[in-house]
């Protein structure tokens, strides 16, 4: 049964899949039940499941993270929307010295299966605080899963995997892909891939450009763009832990890396890649690895997103970089 | 006291009825001029007509996005003119009513929608911090400024106190309960001022608390009131006092706006998907501004040709606003590094340097034809 779905529906029927074949699942959040969310990725959940699986929190993030962890602790596996990036920040503390660290504090003991669901990253016109790619943050606590879909096909299936999951799962939504539609097999009985490894998105034979969330579609043009070079695509979908095996059986292949991200260049998930690949494939390299990312700055004004985030020019301005060598 | 759900009906301190007529309240006393009056009847319709062009503005494309006011108008003018110069209030993100009084030009709020700016204006000039978005967040600055107040030696009877502005549902975030808290241990000159808008969203107020939010106060150890928040006569009355006790040194007060959100969240929020028309009905027979009007006009305050004055007054604010949001420029891309860091940075220094080639090779390419 192939379907026509956009990101935000995918995850949708990805969470209705979930949630029909296991009732310990819950989805909670601000404004999750009757609105279905400001981006209305949980529609028609609360009509069909009702308020007791479908929960509108009280304003409180603390609270939503915290809370999730109790439930989880019970039994139960808790889906948990984040508004927004930058809305975040109130959660950190539940999230990052309670929620990663709960099953090594108990030697095994505990499993804690929450998913925080986060929509982020700009290039929708947002005021501040609506556009964050946090995800480094993330990425660098140990004990929490981070992916993050670039398409409708991942997105359903790959929420269902991090429910499964019976780690923590912080669930990356490329908020201004929502919209972009795919064929999606809902009839499947499985994915084809699992939600851990890494996608040759598009082959190529120079240069390896790697990218994850709402950047893979940028890169996608970018190597269309290209009609000098071939330009290989790979989608991380994974940002903890990394499939290298993946990355660095590119990179051989092209013997050139260029990795390109919403966030900040500095600390960002871009550098981690390029010292490990830098580490395993040093013979293979034909140049240093770049990084293409957004400047060390706060997001800016809406009005300057199209500047700070690395467009198709940028990107092959870091693929130009590449070549210099 | 009757009520014991969010919803309960209220016990709310009103000085001027929905059918415009005044009552006294022993405890609030209202020592207000016509002349005062007619000022804040001018200020209400100015901010309400603000808050229409500004919505009309998202809808043509001129602003990204707008948090309405629209019904919040009293609560926000009656508490923000109890505000001396000295005074600073810390709002969250609706407050133009506040933005207002405090001076601020309604096109430096625009900056912010429309995404040229990242904040606007000098908040020292106003005694009126940023707008504040993640939720909550404000209510601790504003207690920690209180305690800078109050550690100054600035307080006491002719003296500055701190205002904090939030919603409903913000009452629900930690950061809020733990503002209560350090308000009350430090007996810091703040006033807490809640807008209850009937809605966080799509969530009404039980889904954020069983109790009605101006008895939370008790438990932190300070008084908590609610009132009728499209009184704007209530809401200066209270305000007042509360400021006033709060510089005296007798410590926060929470007080409820009772009010109403006629519009709906934000210019992206959609209010049918949650909220019965019925309900809006009921709220538009207590509009704030008409109240005034009635109120004026029965006990002679003002004639026809004063409301006549505002209404042209509030033609021409909207006709300057207009031009006004379509003149603010785009900044400079070069903007996006300037103000991060007060000290030199050479990792920013660089990265802008790079940033300039990089402009300047489309500059260079454009007069070769291109890549
Ligand atoms: C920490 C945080 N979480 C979520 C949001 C998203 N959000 C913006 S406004 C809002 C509702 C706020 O309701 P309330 O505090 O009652 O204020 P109102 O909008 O009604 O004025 C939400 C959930 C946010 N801005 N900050």
């Amino acid at each position: 049964m192939s379907v026509d779905l956009t990101i935000g529906k995918a995850i949708n029927a990805g969470l209705r899949r979930a949630m029909e074949s296991d009732p310990q699942v819950l989805v909670m959040g601000e404004d999750v039940g009757r609105l279905g969310g400001v981006f209305r990725v949980t529609d028609q959940l609360y009509k069909d499941f009702g308020a007791d699986r479908v929960i509108d929190t009280p304003l409180a993030e603390s609270g939503i993270v915290g809370t999730a962890i109790g439930l989880a602790l019970r039994g139960y596996r808790p889906v948990c929307e984040i508004q927004f990036d930058g809305f975040f920040f109130p959660a950190t503390n539940q999230t990052f010295a309670q929620l990663a660290k709960m099953r090594r504090r108990s030697a095994g003991a505990l499993n804690v299966p929450v998913v925080l669901r986060i929509p982020y990253g700009g290039g929708i016109g947002a005021v501040e605080h609506h556009s964050e790619s946090p995800e480094a943050y993330f990425a660098h606590t140990a004990g929490l899963r981070v992916v993050t879909p670039a398409n409708a096909v991942d997105a359903y299936w790959m929420i269902q995997q991090a429910v499964t999951s019976p780690d923590p799962v912080v669930f990356f939504e490329p908020k201004r892909r929502y919209y972009d539609k795919a064929e999606v097999d809902t009839g499947a009985s499985e994915a084809a891939a699992a939600m851990g490894s890494a996608r040759v998105a598009r082959p190529g034979s120079d240069v390896t450009l790697l990218a994850y969330g709402p950047m893979v579609k940028t890169a996608l043009q970018a190597a269309e763009a290209d009609t000098e070079r071939s330009i290989e695509v790979v989608d991380l979908r994974s940002l903890a832990p990394v499939d290298y095996a993946t990355v660095e059986e590119s990179v051989r292949r092209t013997g050139r890396l260029v990795v390109a991200h919403e966030a900040p260049v500095t600390g960002g998930i871009g550098g981690e890649v390029a010292a490990r690949v830098t580490e395993s494939c040093f013979y293979h390299l034909e140049s240093p690895v770049i990084r293409v990312g957004a400047f060390d700055t706060p997001y800016p004004q809406s009005r300057l997103e199209e500047h700070y985030l690395p467009d198709l020019d940028r990107i092959l301005d870091g693929v130009d970089r590449a070549f210099a060598y | 006291m009757s009520d014991n759900t969010a919803h309960g009906e209220p016990e709310l301190v009103q000085l001027l009825a929905p059918d415009g007529e005044l009552h006294d309240d022993p405890d609030y006393p209202l020592d207000i001029s016509a002349e005062e009056i007619r000022g804040l009847y001018r200020d209400l319709v100015l901010v309400r007509r603000v808050d229409t062009e500004a919505v009309a503005l998202q809808r043509q494309g001129e602003l990204g996005l707008w948090a309405s006011l629209l019904g919040q108008e009293a609560a926000q003018i009656g508490s923000a003119r109890a505000l001396r110069p000295q005074d600073t209030a810390f709002p969250s993100y609706r407050e133009h009513g506040v933005a207002w009084a405090r001076g601020v030009a309604p096109k430096e709020l625009l900056g912010l929608f429309r995404g040229v700016t990242n904040g606007g204006w000098d908040p020292a000039e106003y005694g009126l911090h940023l707008y504040t978005i993640v939720i909550g967040s404000q209510t601790l600055h504003a207690t920690g400024y209180a305690m800078g107040v109050q550690r100054d030696g600035a307080t006491g009877e002719d003296g500055s106190a701190v205002i904090a502005y939030f919603g409903d549902g913000a009452s629900s975030q930690g950061d809020t309960s733990e503002a209560f808290t350090f308000a009350a241990v430090n007996n810091a000159p703040v006033v807490f001022f809640c807008q209850n808008n009937q809605w966080a969203i799509s969530e009404p107020p039980d889904r954020q608390t069983r109790v009605p939010l101006y008895r939370r106060a008790a438990g932190f150890g300070f008084p908590g009131v609610r009132i009728d928040g499209n009184d704007v006569l209530a809401s200066l009355a209270v305000t007042r006092k509360a400021l006033q006790q709060a510089r005296e040194g007798q410590g926060p007060m929470l007080i409820e706006a009772f009010t109403y959100r006629m519009g709906a969240h934000t210019t992206n929020d959609d209010p049918t998907r949650y909220r019965a028309s019925a309900e809006l009905e009921e709220w538009k027979a207590k509009d704030p501004i008409l109240r005034l009007r009635t109120h004026m006009q029965t006990a002679g305050i003002a004639g026809d040709d004063f409301f006549t004055e505002v209404e042209d007054e509030a033609d021409r604010l909207g006709e300057r606003l207009r031009a006004e949001c379509r003149s603010l420029p785009d900044p400079d891309p070069l903007d996006i590094f300037h103000e991060v860091y007060a000290e030199p940075n050479t990792q920013i220094d660089l990265q802008r340097a790079e940033f300039a080639d990089y402009l300047a090779s489309f500059d260079d390419a454009g007069a070769e034809g291109g890549r």
